[in-house]
C-alpha cells in the first residue's frame, strides 16, 4: 500500500513512493478497496468519537439513557408478558429472560436506525469532502457498542441479584455480539444507500424496526415456534442472535444449533449484497443525496 | 518541476437536470412509471415534456496536465463546470467518461468548516475537522497550537462552537484548513466568505502556500486573487477548456468573453418558437443613464433592452412583450410582462427596441438566463427560451452591507423585508406567555 507520507513534500522527495490515484467512471460490480479503508482508519475513529461525544449532549441523565431504555422495556415486558399474559415459564426469572434479549435488540435497533440516517445526515460532508462513504454506517454501528457496554453492566448486576453463575457458554457471547453487529451493518448498508436516494426510507424505519422486533424472540421464547420450522425462523438473523444471547448468558436450555447457522449464512449474503449496493451508490451519492 | 501532478484525459460529467436540487421520492419513480405509457402515446416529445434535453454536460471533454509546483487558477462563469472539475479531482463525485490521474496526496477545500459540529467545542472541532480534511492525529497534535493562534480563539477553546460568533467560527474553520499540507491542494471559492480583513488574511495564507512550491488548483471569481496567486489559469466555458495560458492572458480572455456574450446575435438562435414575422435580434442591459453594462448590479436600476425587427413595414398592433428571468436549469424566478403593468393595448413600430425598466434589481450575485417572448394580435411571433445570459454582481440590496451568502438555499431572488418585534410578549409582559 502506498503510504500517505506526513513529511512536507518538496519536489525532491516526490519519488516513486508518491501515491497515485486514478479517477474514472465506476466500473466493475465489486471493487471494494480494503487498503483504502485501512488508510482511513483514523477518520473512522473520529467519526465514532463524534457520535459518542454528541449523543447525550444536553441531556440530564446522559449515558443513563443507555441503561434506562432496555431497563424500562424489561420492566414493562416482565409485567405484561410475564405476569399478565402468562408466558410459559422459561426456567429463568422473567427479568433476566427479557433483558438478555433486549440487550442485543436495543443495540441492533439503535445501530440500524443510526446507520440508515447517517448518509443523509452527513450530506453536507459528502458533497464537500472525499472519504470512503462506508465509514459513516460503520461508525454508527461501532459507536452503538458503547451503549451496549453500559447496558451490559446492568446485566451483570442482575445476574448477581438472581445468583446466576456464568457457564462456559458465556465464552460464545462475543460471537453472538459479532453476529448482531454484522446484521446491523448489513441492513444499515442497504437502508442508508436507499435512504440517500429515496427519502421514503425514513418513514418506513419505525415500522420496520417494530415489525422486526415482533419477528424476533424478544418478548417470547423461540420455542413458541414449532420445532420443524425453527430453522426457517433463523432467516431472521436477529432470532439467532437473541437465542444465542439467552443461551450464552443463562447457560440454560439447548444451544441454538441450526438456527444460528442459518442466521450466519443470511447475514453473510445480506452483507456482501449490502457492500456491493452501497459501493454502487457511493459513486453517485454526492450528486443525488 | 517537470513531474506531473495531475493528468486529466477526456473528462466528461453528465447531470440530469434538477438532479442536484432535489431528491427522488419513491412516489416520483412510481409516478413516472405510470406516466410513461402516456408519453409513448404522445409520441416524439418523449424524454422531456417541454422539448428541452433532460440532462446537461457539466464537463464536456476536459484534458489537461498540471505539474508539481504549479499554481493554476480556474476561471469561468457560474455553471461553466469549474466546481464540477474540482469535485471530480477531489473524488467527491465520479466522472461519466474519461479519466484523471493524481500523483500525490490531495487535500481539497471546497468549503471551510466542513464537518464542524455545533455541539462540540473548538478543541474537539479542530481534531474532527482536521481528520475530515485528511490530516493524521499526530499531525493535528503537532500543529494544534499554531492553528489556535491563527484563529485567535484561545480563551474559547473549550466552548461549544454553537456559542461562537460567526467571525470566530470562520477563523477557526480557516485555521484548520490553512494548516493542511498536502502535496496537491484543490481550493474552491473559499475566499468569498468573511469580512475584508479575514479575506486578506486568507489570501496571505494562500500566497504562502503557493510560494512554498506546492501544487494548487484554485477556483475564483476574484480576478485579482487569481492574478496574485496563480502563474497559469484555465478558462472553462460550457464544460470545456476555452483558454489555457498565463493568468493575465486567461483573465483577459474571460473578461472579453463576458462582453462577447452580451452582443450575441439572437437572430442566429435556432431554438425558438412562434410565427417568426417578428424576431428578437439583440438584448442589452443598460443602467439608469442608458449606458451599456457588462454586469447588472443588485439593487440598481437597470433596463433590459429588447431589440426586434419585423419583415413587414406595418405597425405591430396590440403587442404583448415579456421577459422571464430564470436560473441555469430553466427554473423561472419571475416574469416581467407588458400586460401586467398596463391595460392599454401596445402598438409598436415595425422595428426598434423596447426597454423593460426594473427600478431595483432584486437578484443576488450569479448568472441568470432570460427568456424572451413577443405576441402580436394574440399570435405568438417569437419565443426564445433561455436566449441570453444576465450576469449579476452583488450590490447592497438590503442597505445593510450584507450579501446573500453563497450556498444558502433560495439564492436568486431578493425580497425586501423588515423584522419587527411584537410588543408585550417578552418576559416582563402582562402575563401573555407563549
Amino acid at each position: 500500500m502506498p503510504t500517505l507520507t506526513q513529511t512536507k513534500a518538496g519536489p525532491e522527495n516526490l519519488s516513486a513512493a508518491v501515491p497515485m490515484v486514478v479517477i474514472q467512471s465506476p466500473r466493475g460490480w465489486f471493487d471494494l478497496d480494503f487498503a483504502e479503508m485501512w488508510a482511513y482508519r483514523e477518520l473512522l475513529y473520529f467519526f465514532v468519537w463524534r457520535d459518542i461525544k454528541v449523543r447525550y449532549k444536553q441531556t440530564v441523565i446522559g449515558a443513563g439513557w443507555a441503561i434506562l431504555q432496555p431497563f424500562a422495556t424489561m420492566v414493562v415486558f416482565s409485567l405484561f408478558f410475564g405476569k399478565l399474559a402468562k408466558l410459559p415459564p422459561a426456567g429463568i426469572p422473567y427479568p433476566i429472560f427479557f433483558y438478555c434479549a433486549l440487550l442485543p435488540w436495543t443495540y441492533f435497533a439503535g445501530a440500524l436506525s443510526g446507520a440508515t440516517s447517517t448518509v443523509v445526515e452527513n450530506q453536507r460532508l459528502i458533497t464537500k469532502v472525499y472519504f470512503p462513504r462506508i465509514l459513516l454506517p460503520l461508525a454508527s454501528v461501532i459507536s452503538g457498542l458503547v451503549d451496549f457496554a453500559i447496558a451490559f453492566v446492568l446485566l451483570i448486576a442482575m445476574a448477581f441479584y438472581y445468583g446466576m453463575v456464568p457457564t462456559a457458554a458465556a465464552l460464545l457471547l462475543p460471537a453472538f455480539l459479532l453476529l448482531a453487529i454484522l446484521t446491523a451493518l448489513a441492513a444499515g448498508l442497504w437502508l442508508s444507500a436507499l435512504n440517500a436516494i429515496y427519502r421514503d426510507v425514513r418513514y418506513v424505519m419505525p415500522f420496520l424496526v417494530q415489525f422486526w422486533m415482533f419477528a424476533s424472540p424478544v418478548a417470547y421464547p423461540s420455542t413458541l415456534v414449532p420445532e420443524r420450522w425453527r430453522w426457517i425462523y433463523g432467516l431472521n438473523p436477529m432470532a439467532g442472535v437473541i437465542e444465542g444471547f439467552r443461551w450464552a448468558i443463562t447457560g440454560q436450555g439447548q444451544a441454538p444449533g441450526a438456527l444460528i447457522f442459518v442466521s450466519a449464512g443470511v447475514v453473510i449474503v445480506l452483507l456482501i449484497g449490502g457492500l456491493i449496493y452501497f459501493r454502487r451508490m457511493e459513486s453517485t451519492v454526492a450528486d443525488v443525496v | 518541476m517537470t513531474e506531473i501532478a495531475i493528468r486529466v484525459e477526456g473528462l466528461r460529467k453528465r447531470y440530469r437536470i434538477g438532479e442536484r436540487e432535489r431528491y427522488t421520492a419513491l412516489r416520483d419513480v412510481l409516478g413516472n412509471a405510470l406516466k410513461a405509457p402516456w408519453r409513448m402515446l404522445r409520441g416524439k416529445n418523449g424524454g422531456a415534456s417541454n422539448g428541452k434535453p433532460d440532462h446537461i454536460w457539466a464537463l464536456d471533454g476536459v484534458s489537461l496536465e498540471i505539474h508539481h509546483g504549479e499554481a493554476v487558477g480556474l476561471i469561468g462563469r457560474n455553471g461553466a463546470g469549474k466546481t464540477t472539475l474540482l469535485k471530480i479531482l477531489s473524488r467527491i463525485t465520479k466522472p461519466t467518461e474519461g479519466r484523471a490521474e493524481i500523483h500525490g496526496r490531495v487535500g481539497s477545500l471546497l468549503e471551510v468548516g466542513t464537518g464542524f459540529h455545533q455541539e462540540l467545542t473548538g478543541r474537539e472541532n479542530i481534531y474532527l475537522n482536521g481528520a475530515i480534511l485528511g490530516m493524521k492525529k499526530a499531525e493535528i497534535d503537532r500543529k494544534f497550537d499554531e492553528m489556535v493562534a491563527f484563529a485567535e480563539v484561545e480563551t474559547f477553546l473549550d466552548t461549544p462552537v454553537k456559542h461562537y460568533s460567526s467571525g470566530m467560527y470562520m477563523r477557526l474553520a480557516f485555521a484548520v484548513a490553512a494548516h493542511l499540507e498536502p502535496e496537491i491542494l484543490l481550493v474552491d471559492e473559499v475566499l468569498a466568505v468573511g469580512d475584508a480583513a479575514f479575506q486578506k488574511k486568507c489570501l496571505g495564507k494562500m500566497n504562502e502556500v503557493t510560494r512554498a512550491g506546492r501544487t494548487v488548483v484554485f477556483v475564483s471569481h476574484n480576478m485579482s486573487a487569481i492574478l496574485n496567486l496563480c502563474s497559469r489559469a484555465l478558462l472553462i466555458e460550457r464544460g470545456r477548456i476555452a483558454k489555457d495560458g498565463t493568468a493575465q492572458e486567461t483573465a483577459r480572455a474571460y473578461l472579453e468573453s463576458l462582453q462577447a456574450g452580451r452582443s450575441e446575435n439572437l437572430l442566429d438562435i435556432k431554438e425558438r418558437w412562434g410565427r417568426g414575422r417578428v424576431k428578437f435580434s439583440r438584448v442589452s442591459i443598460e443602467d439608469a443613464q442608458g449606458r451599456a453594462l457588462e454586469h447588472a448590479m443588485s439593487a440598481e436600476e437597470i433596463a433590459i433592452v429588447l431589440h426586434y425587427q419585423s419583415q413587414q413595414g406595418q405597425t405591430l398592433q396590440n403587442c404583448r412583450v415579456s421577459v422571464a428571468v430564470e436560473d441555469l436549469f430553466g427554473q423561472i424566478f419571475f416574469v416581467c410582462s407588458t400586460e401586467m403593468v398596463s391595460n392599454e393595448p401596445r402598438n409598436l413600430p415595425p422595428r426598434g427596441a423596447v426597454r423593460c425598466v426594473i427600478p431595483r434589481l432584486p437578484l443576488s450575485q450569479g448568472r441568470y438566463n432570460l427568456t424572451l417572448f413577443i405576441e402580436v394580435n394574440r399570435e405568438i411571433e417569437d419565443w426564445l427560451p433561455s436566449a441570453t445570459p444576465l450576469q449579476v454582481v452583488d450590490g447592497d440590496f438590503f442597505g445593510s452591507g450584507r450579501q446573500y451568502p453563497e450556498g444558502w438555499e433560495g439564492k436568486g431572488v431578493l425580497v425586501p423585508h423588515r423584522w419587527e418585534i411584537e410588543k408585550g410578549t417578552g418576559v416582563g409582559g402582562q402575563g401573555s406567555g407563549i
